[in-house]
């Protein structure tokens, strides 16, 4: 009567086992397609066009069946571009706010605003499109503006900064926390200000925290799409330094073309698509071998950070 | 800490650190005005224009409602998470039940976190090319569901790992002493007391699905017109409800958005409290895990 019973047991152990392992494994094979599918049509395509006339190839134009041209070299100047400046406002705005939310304001201000950033994370990216198609794009065209124009980099980067916003601060704020809180005291001690020791001390030690934080949103900001196409115009012009310029990133390219494209220009889509994923996971394998470097020379880094303190201080 | 502070009120000159202070109101000040200025824009512009006929009444061009995008958003999630969520969550128990560190783990570990570093749109690329070119769906609800039940993965997988991390180890230690078998022990004694936790997971799951545009603008279509006629017809969502009218009638994209937002927040909301609550009645009002094992509770205090 037992034997049965075991064996039933021992199977299901068993199958679950297995289950278990390949629902785990989906997640590997599934990276794996993706990766084989957009090169499987992404290389050839790329291949066709010729490598550096697709990557350094600075005019593309698919109106005319007879005249076409694959160059994407405006677009990745284009993502670089509004990708920097949006780090640039994202990150000074939220390191600063992540700092006063630290040590500057009312504990219970600080709580209450931490919730509202946390919410704001979630909220959807064509929201964040609507707000600047809406009233960032109108703001810029009517005061700002040298050329009339109120859709291009400047406003695209304003948003993602905004965008970029949560996750920089608490990240931030997170490594700030996490720093020891007695580099503050011992600071303080010596006779610093509150200022100098959350500026001076507390920032520093909690530098691979801000990295990390940078990273992230920089990662966030090149894979933006919907938000960025509703304000960044979508010319594909070379980026030629003007905020008010109608530009077009790697995302919105493929946005904007794949929708209807068929043939060869959905072909030279997706070779955009590989581009842009070749550039994610040079930053997701950037921010990983930080992660894991950091672990290590941060302990003993410490204390010498903390003679730096001192003697900063004394 | 409160006296060190006061020490340093004594003495105030300005320093480039009091300037880097000021630096800091001024610039929280003006990143939560930013934040919530983008809520009250969209309350503002889009509370007035939301109604009963908006959001269900049939679209025509004179009422450009949203029920459509209401049908295509449910059917999206309920897609997503019937396929994304017994995956991410039976992942996770291997994660963390039954494998052993090693290779194979970190491989897994950075293949979820590689997914979840790829952008939308590209999701959206693959989507297109694998269910609607290779398998002929075109534009479809599967397709776009499919591609999403992948997105949402990584989430539904960490926050799982997460929750039945927090399982104490001698709950199983206990169910195993007792003679429950691994399989009886994860599916009567290990979810079920971080049942909370993936819950919550779910929870933000379903809101990354609804905030989702990119992806489904490539293998969703846009086809605001139309009630979905089944799993396979082209649709939209709420989310590319807000694109869509963006172009042609912002007070329709503040009210979509409106609802969106209201959605989006309140399952954040949802997730927060349910998590709260669980953790704030661990080991007093839980039902569960008194009815399965209660003498590992004990245990457990002590």
């Amino acid at each position: 009567m037992i034997r049965p019973f075991y064996r039933f047991i021992r199977a299901r152990e068993k199958l679950m086992k297995v289950l278990f392992l390949l629902s785990s494994v989906f997640a590997v094979l599934a990276l794996l397609v993706i990766f084989l599918f957009l090169m499987m049509r992404g290389i050839p395509s790329i291949a066709n066009i010729g490598f550096f006339r697709f990557v350094f190839g600075t005019r593309w134009s698919v109106s005319d069946p007879n005249n076409q041209s694959f160059g994407i070299l405006p677009m990745i100047v284009g993502s670089i571009y509004v990708t920097a400046l949006a780090t640039l406002i994202g990150v000074t705005i939220g390191l600063f706010t992540a700092v006063f939310l630290y040590k500057f304001c009312p504990k219970k201000i600080a709580k209450g605003v931490r919730q509202l950033i946390n919410l704001l994370a979630g909220i959807p990216s064509v929201v964040y499109g609507l707000f600047g198609v809406m009233v960032i794009v109108p703001f810029l065209r009517n005061n700002v503006s040298s050329n009339g124009m109120g859709h291009g980099v400047l406003a695209a980067s304003i948003i993602l900064a905004i965008m970029i916003l949560p996750t920089i601060v608490s990240i931030t704020l997170d490594a700030l926390h996490a720093a020891p809180e007695h580099y503050y005291e011992g600071a303080l001690a010596l006779g610093a200000s509150k200022e100098r020791a959350v500026f001076g001390v507390m920032l520093p030690s909690a530098k691979s925290g801000v990295f990390a934080a940078v990273v992230l949103a920089v990662g966030r900001a090149i894979g933006e799409t919907m938000a960025v196409i509703m304000v960044i115009g979508g010319s594909p012009e070379m980026p030629n330094g003007s905020l008010f310029q109608s530009i077009r990133t790697l995302t919105a390219n493929i946005a904007l073309g794949a929708m209807e494209a068929t043939g060869s220009i959905l072909d030279a889509m997706i070779a955009t698509g590989v581009i842009l994923f070749v550039f994610t996971l040079f930053i997701n394998v950037g921010f990983n071998l930080i992660k894991n470097k950091k672990k290590k020379p941060n302990k003993k880094k410490k204390p010498d950070k903390e003679e730096e303190a001192t003697d900063e201080v004394g | 800490m409160k006296s060190a502070d006061t020490v340093t009120k004594k003495r105030r000159r300005i320093t480039r650190y009091t300037l880097l202070k000021w630096a800091g109101y001024a610039c929280a000040g003006l990143a939560i005005a930013a934040l919530a200025g983008i809520l009250l824009f969209v309350l503002i512009r889009g509370l007035p224009h939301l109604s009963f006929h908006f959001l269900f009444g049939k679209y025509s061009s004179a009422n450009p409602s949203v029920s459509t995008a209401l049908v295509g958003t449910l059917m999206l999630v309920f897609l997503a998470l019937i396929i994304g969520g017994p995956i991410g969550i039976m992942a996770a128990v291997f994660l963390t039940e039954y494998a052993k560190k090693g290779k194979f783990v970190n491989i897994i570990r950075l293949a979820v976190e590689t997914l979840a570093a790829i952008p939308s749109i590209v999701y959206g690329l693959f989507g297109m090319l694998v269910f609607g070119v290779l398998f002929g769906w075109g534009h479809s609800f599967m397709g776009a569901g499919l591609t999403l039940s992948i997105m949402i993965l990584p989430v539904i997988i960490r926050s799982t790992e997460e929750s039945l991390l927090a399982v104490p180890q001698s709950y199983r230690e206990g169910a195993m002493a007792l003679g429950a078998g691994r399989v009886r022990t994860i599916f009567r004694v290990v979810l079920p007391n971080a049942a909370g936790g993936i819950v919550s997971g779910l929870i933000l799951a379903v809101g990354r699905i609804i905030s989702e545009s990119a992806a489904l603008i490539l293998t969703l279509g846009l086809v605001v017109r139309n009630m979905p006629t089944g799993f396979m017809s082209p649709g939209t969502s709420l989310a590319l409800n807000v694109y869509f009218f963006g172009l042609v009638s912002p007070e329709a994209a503040a009210a979509t958005s409106v609802v969106l937002v209201i959605l989006v927040v309140g399952l954040n909301l949802l997730a927060m409290g349910l998590g709260r609550l669980l953790s704030k009645n661990k080991g007093s009002k839980k039902k569960r895990p008194a009815r399965t094992i209660p003498m590992l509770k004990s245990g457990v205090e002590k």
